[in-house]
Formats: C-alpha cells, sequence, structure tokens
C-alpha cells in the first residue's frame, strides 16, 4: 500500500467538479438552520489544498456574518510553531467540519512561540484559546549534541523537553488552555546509518528520546497536555515522503504541502475528540464485509473465512479489528440485507468466526434499506446518528447512507479486502484521548444479545434516491456470448430464485435457439458501476395463449432497484407481441429463497393454487399497466425490435 | 496560446486565486494579479506539481520573471 493511500485521504469519496458552486450555493442560502450540516457534507470529502481554502474561507465569512454554524461545535485553537502556518490554518478550519467543529483559529507571528505564551497580554492569550496546537518539529529544539557524548546527549533532550513543560506551564496559568504537543518526526537523513539508532547524540536518538519524555510529560499532565503523534503519522506514510527540504528552505513549510489534508484530518479528529465527539458504533454489513462470499448462496460450507486461504484470512482481520474496537468499548451492530436466519448461521455454526452473536448489539438482517435500519439501531442504542460508522463493500449501499444520513461515517473501501482494516483506521472515526474504565465495559454495558427491532418509517426518500442512481438497464435473449455467465447463475443463485432449477449451458443453449421458449438476460448500470448481469428469465410456450414463466432469478445485489417490476414490463410486452394472454408464475419453495415467497403477489399476480409443501402458482392477465422506474432502457437481439426499426424508418 | 498546458495552466491559476475568470498570458506578471504574494508563488508551484505530477527543483521556481517562464519549465519537465 502506497503513501498514496493516506495522502490523498482514501476513505472519503472525491471532491465533484461542483464543488465551487456549492461552496458558492451555502452562502447565499437563507436556509441558515441546514448551513452547519452542509459545511459537514461538503467538507466530508478529499479535498485538495485549494478547496481546503475555499471551503475554510466560507466558513470564516459565515461566522464574520454571524450565521449560525449548529450542529458544529465551536473550538477556539491557537496556532505556535516553527514553521511557516499560513496553509495549515485554512486546512484546519476546512477539516475541522469533516469532524464536527467550528473552528476558530488564533494565530501568532512567526516565530514567536516563546513570547506569546509567557505573556498574559499576547494576542494568544488574550484570545482565550481552549487549545493551542504547539507546532514544533525537530528543528525547533536545542537537539545538539556531539555524537558520542551520552552526558550531553541526555542534556540536550531534558533542555528540549523543559521547553515543552515551560509552555504547558505557562498556556494553562495565563489563558488556560490545553497544550497540543507534536511528537517529533526523524528527518530521513542518517549520519552512519543503522548505528544512529544506538549512538547517543545523533538526530534520531535524540529524538526518540525527546518523544518518550514527551509522552512521559503528557502523561503526567493529562488535563493540559495531549499528544498529536505526528511521527507515528510520518512514520505511516514514510519520513523522505512527509519532509520536503525544498519547501522547508523555500517558504519554512515544516512538511511537505501534499501531507497537509492528512495532517489537518489527524488535527481535527483530536479536537473532535476533545469535545467528546468519538464515534461509538460500528455497523457491519455481512456478505463480503465480515466473510467472503454470500451467505444466502454460499452457505456456512462455501464462504470463505479460514486461516490458510488468503481471502478468508483478509476477513479474519477485519473480524479481529472489530473485536479489539468492541474491547475498547466500541458497541457492535450489524446491518446486513438476508434472511435473519440465514445471515445467523455462520455466528452459530461457521468455526473459524471470530465475532459471535454475543458481541452483537443489533443484528439488523432484513431486506429494507440501511438508512432505515441504522436509524433503527441509533434509536434502540439510545445514540445520536453521529456516533455511528457503517462498513460496508457494497457502493451502493455507502452511497444511501451518505445521502440520506449524512452524519453517519461511511468509509470508502478499496477494493482488496485485506486493506479493510486499514480503511478504517486511516478514517479515525474512534479518535479518543483517554481510555476510562467505563469505556472497557461499555460494549458489553450494551448487553449484546444480537436483538432484532422493528423499523420505524422508511428514512430515505426512495424514489429520489433510485433517480440519483442513473440506472441502465439492458435487456437481451440469451445469445452465445452471455452464455457462460446464465449458466453461471442458473446453477449459482439461490436467494433470489423462484424455481431454482439448474440448466447446463447445453440446457441455456438449446433455451436460445427454441421457438417456444423467451428468455432474458438482463444487465444493470448505475452511476456507481456496471453490476454485469443481474437477471436471468425464461419463459415457456404453455398453451396457444399462455407463457408459464419457468426460471425467474435476480442478484441480490440489485434489491430494492424495482428492477422486479421493469423486468415483468419487459416480459409482458414481449408476450403480448406474441399473442399472449396469460403469464403463470410458480414459486417452489426452498431452504434458501424464502425472500421471493411473496413475489408474485406483490406484482399484482393472483394465487390460482397451493401445494402442502408450500409451491404456489400465480396468474397475471395481459395486458397490464407496470409503472416504469426511473431507469433507462436498452433493448438489443430482439427480432421484433429490429422490425420496429425498420418500420419507422 | 490555447493548448492542453496552458487551459490546465489557466485552471491552476484560476483555483489558486478563486477567480474563474481569470486568464493567463505569457508576459503576465506577480505585479498583473491581485495577491500574488510569495506564499501564493508557492501555492502555484504547489498546484503546478499537483496537476502535472512533475517535482519543479527549488533552483528552477526561484528565478521566474513571468507566466512565459513559467510554460517553458513546466513544458521541459512534462514527459516528450
Amino acid at each position: 500500500m502506497s503513501h498514496a493511500f493516506l495522502q490523498t485521504l482514501a476513505w472519503l469519496p472525491r471532491a465533484g467538479d461542483d464543488f465551487r458552486t456549492r461552496c458558492r450555493e451555502i452562502k447565499q442560502s437563507q436556509d441558515s438552520a441546514a448551513v452547519g450540516q452542509q459545511l459537514r457534507t461538503l467538507a466530508t470529502q478529499a479535498l485538495d489544498a485549494n478547496q481546503l481554502e475555499r471551503l475554510a474561507d466560507l466558513i470564516k465569512s459565515l461566522r464574520g456574518a454571524d450565521r449560525d454554524l449548529r450542529p458544529l461545535t465551536p473550538f477556539r485553537l491557537g496556532l505556535i510553531g516553527n514553521g511557516t502556518l499560513d496553509f495549515i490554518e485554512p486546512a484546519l478550519i476546512a477539516t475541522a467540519a469533516r469532524h464536527g467543529i467550528a473552528l476558530e483559529c488564533v494565530r501568532t507571528a512567526y516565530g514567536q512561540v516563546v513570547q506569546e505564551v509567557l505573556d498574559p497580554n499576547s494576542t494568544l492569550c488574550r484570545a482565550a484559546p481552549d487549545a493551542v496546537l504547539v507546532a514544533l518539529d525537530y528543528r525547533a529544539l536545542p537537539l545538539r549534541a556531539a555524537v558520542g557524548d551520552a552526558a550531553a546527549a541526555a542534556e540536550a533532550v531534558a533542555a528540549s523537553v523543559q521547553q515543552f513543560e515551560m509552555i504547558r506551564g505557562a498556556l494553562q496559568r495565563n489563558c488556560n488552555a490545553i497544550s497540543i504537543f507534536q511528537s517529533l518526526a526523524t528527518p530521513p537523513e542518517p549520519l552512519f546509518g543503522s548505528f544512529d539508532r544506538v549512538l547517543p547524540g545523533t538526530n534520531r536518538q535524540l529524538i526518540n528520546e525527546t518523544n518518550r519524555a514527551l509522552v512521559d510529560l503528557v502523561a503526567r499532565n493529562s488535563s493540559s497536555a495531549v499528544l498529536l503523534d505526528v511521527a507515528a503519522i510520518a512514520e505511516t506514510v514514510g519520513t523522505a515522503e512527509w519532509f520536503s527540504p525544498s519547501e522547508w528552505n523555500m517558504a519554512k513549510l515544516p512538511f511537505s504541502d501534499v501531507m497537509v489534508p492528512l495532517y489537518a484530518d489527524h488535527v481535527a479528529r483530536l479536537l473532535a475528540a476533545l469535545r467528546g465527539k468519538t464515534r461509538r458504533c460500528l455497523v457491519l454489513d455481512l456478505d463480503n464485509t465480515m466473510w467472503g462470499g454470500i451467505i444466502g448462496d454460499d452457505g456456512v460450507d462455501g464462504i470463505r473465512l479460514a486461516q490458510g486461504d488468503a481471502v478468508g484470512e483478509a476477513f479474519l482481520s477485519i473480524q479481529q479489528m472489530a473485536l479489539s474496537l468492541r474491547a475498547r468499548g466500541i458497541v457492535l451492530a450489524v446491518s446486513s440485507k438476508n434472511e435473519d436466519a440465514t445471515a445467523r448461521l455462520p455466528f452459530r455454526n461457521h468455526p473459524e468466526m471470530l465475532v459471535r452473536e454475543e458481541h452483537i448489539a443489533v443484528f439488523q438482517a432484513n431486506w429494507k434499506d440501511k438508512a432505515s435500519n441504522i436509524a433503527a439501531i441509533a434509536e434502540t442504542l439510545n445514540l445520536g446518528l453521529e456516533s455511528f460508522v457503517l462498513l460496508d463493500d457494497n457502493p451502493a449501499e455507502r452511497a444511501l447512507v451518505r445521502s440520506s444520513l449524512p452524519q453517519v461515517g461511511v468509509p470508502e473501501l478499496p477494493e482488496d479486502p485485506a486493506l479493510y482494516p486499514l480503511a478504517l483506521s486511516a478514517a479515525g472515526y474512534f479518535e479518543s484521548i483517554a481510555l476510562s474504565a467505563e469505556d472497557r465495559q461499555r460494549a458489553a454495558f450494551y448487553e449484546g444479545n444480537a436483538r432484532r427491532v422493528a423499523l420505524k418509517a422508511e428514512v430515505t426518500d426512495m424514489a429520489a434516491y433510485l433517480k440519483s442512481l442513473e440506472m441502465e438497464i439492458t435487456f437481451e435473449p440469451f445469445d452465445e456470448v452471455g452464455r457462460a455467465r446464465i449458466s453461471q447463475l442458473i446453477n449459482k443463485s439461490n436467494q433470489f430464485n423462484l424455481t431454482t432449477r439448474r440448466y447446463t449451458e447445453a440446457d441455456v443453449a438449446q433455451a436460445e435457439n427454441d421457438p417456444a421458449c423467451f428468455t432474458l438476460q438482463v444487465r444493470l448500470s448505475d452511476n456507481v458501476g456496471d453490476n454485469g448481469m443481474i437477471s436471468v428469465i425464461i419463459c415457456r410456450e404453455a398453451s396457444p395463449d399462455t407463457w408459464s414463466i419457468d426460471t425467474w432469478l435476480m442478484s441480490c445485489r440489485v434489491l430494492g432497484r424495482q428492477v422486479e417490476n421493469m423486468v415483468l414490463a419487459e416480459i409482458a410486452r414481449h408476450a403480448q407481441r406474441a399473442g399472449i394472454r396469460r403469464l403463470i408464475g410458480e414459486y417452489l419453495p426452498t431452504e434458501r429463497n424464502v425472500m421471493v415467497k411473496d413475489h408474485y403477489q406483490k406484482l399484482g399476480f393472483t394465487l390460482r393454487s397451493e401445494k402442502p409443501n408450500g409451491e404456489t402458482e400465480w396468474e397475471l392477465a395481459l395486458p397490464v399497466h407496470i409503472t416504469p422506474a426511473p431507469m433507462v432502457i436498452t433493448r438489443r437481439g430482439f427480432a421484433e425490435d429490429v422490425a420496429d426499426v425498420a418500420h419507422a424508418g | 496560446m490555447s493548448d492542453d498546458l496552458t487551459t490546465r495552466l489557466t485552471k491552476v491559476f484560476q483555483d489558486v486565486f478563486d477567480d474563474p475568470e481569470l486568464q493567463i498570458r505569457r508576459d503576465m506578471t506577480a505585479a498583473d494579479v491581485e495577491g500574488w504574494d510569495s506564499l501564493k508563488h508557492l501555492r502555484v508551484v504547489l498546484s503546478i506539481e499537483r496537476e502535472f505530477k512533475i517535482r519543479l527543483p527549488s533552483t528552477k521556481v526561484t528565478g521566474l520573471k513571468n507566466v512565459g517562464d513559467m510554460i517553458d519549465l513546466i513544458r521541459s519537465y512534462l514527459p516528450k
């Protein structure tokens, strides 16, 4: 994983081209109630230096106009340091909004660190900041000693720490502000090489010792000092990327400008933690998030979750991370599109599952949208929506939750599940400045008994959401190109499958050419990407005016998109052209297809018969009117459409 | 001067100076643009590096006379 993942804040959605327009709209908006949330939404994107500056200007001008920025919480931060802070200040103001903070910065003249903290009448102290970011790096400290001189090295370290202690004491005394101290990153130019760590008086040894002493200082003064672990940030991206000698030489930028958005995010999450805004609950999706594969299709034996399997191990790491978070007080919940009983199978029967039902406070497995489910979880746990984080591999679910519940933290995830733990931790949702005894017990306090709770009204404007997806549905009869995928779906789909009839590739080829068969392969793409083939239909002529729907299956990935309605409309369209007056549908129950038990009823079919084993038969008279869903329809390969075009021409 | 490089550089200037109307000319200097001080100059250079995915050495970016110099410098660092 390259440093670019962190540097570009890859867990945040990319900023749209409309960024400048949206800034202007907020500025002109008269709807003052919504401004704070709008700023937060705008800030919850990966912004570059210029965009951060734009957003900071907007926030400053709104504050200047006395606009109400709630629900953002005010915070006044003093900035002192030995480098140029001009680029850091706007980045902090904009980034703080991402973490729910309306930040005001108090700047001091370049290099005037000691004067500003010692004088109670200085600009800094009179501004009465809540905290002061002491942005000092190794260049600011008297870290000079002859190499090899242990006594001189110890003295240099002591002198540096004394300086930190002086700053902390003065800020506490003069303006009762918390000092935010930065651990020191080690520049990437060793004097000897590996020996630098051993020999007293080298940069590396002096910085190591200073950091150790600084940590002690912060631990001793937990009410007046907190640590910003810049050394860890620099080490994570690599110190050769972090430091930029030319930018320091040109303008005294303390670290490379491309790292400013990452640095600002770390500062902002610390400020949010100081204001008690640490998130408290991690909501986990299941299929392809907690295990590889789809439990409803693959079964307990088929999902990937085992040591010795690269894919399985990736998912075990995610579970391990969830358990570690739980151990430090983060509540775990589940939201999954599944049958409840199916979703619980791995928790009960898979020997390698690390997360168990007793670890889960609320367990929501159903076919409703995730925004409604997260809202229900929030209400049950009596936690605000801003306490929640959703981990979900499906980009469409993430987009839906982000747009309907903007307070919920929803990290973008890389393609490879092995990197999910990095993405989740890099996003910093659970940044804390202390660990209390209460924290350790919190998860247990919520009594993880995997409760299921009832949903209130759906929180989502489904019609607007579906429209925003810009879906395009493509209908084609079976053909040679689609044949392999068609037969794969026919043999693999278990959940959304009305009859679960399995056919070989040869059977599929035969259906292609059978004049008594009507077939459909259906593809769906949306603004997030191409979902590929998502539905397969086979109808057989049962009598001269009747088609019987032999096979109807669909990928659960596109549930809730009204694809079923569109498919029925398409079947009806072709049926009518063929002079068909009636469609017959069957439901053959299996252990896994409960979700489509009422499929035909929902589509307006009437029940013809029901057998004791649960098999049902349904019929629908044609013509029928079906309200179209908001999607563009493309048809390819139908003989009659060629005729249509010819006719129109 | 309406090639691709100029178009991209114009967008960099518009972003940095927050002025969607700003147009650049080869003979344009810092004196012609409001707010073009030394820090903004650095911001321009850093934004150029990001936009064109190049690194400009500090020895080359301090002696630029005008936007024309800047364009020539960028061109010399772009893959041929």
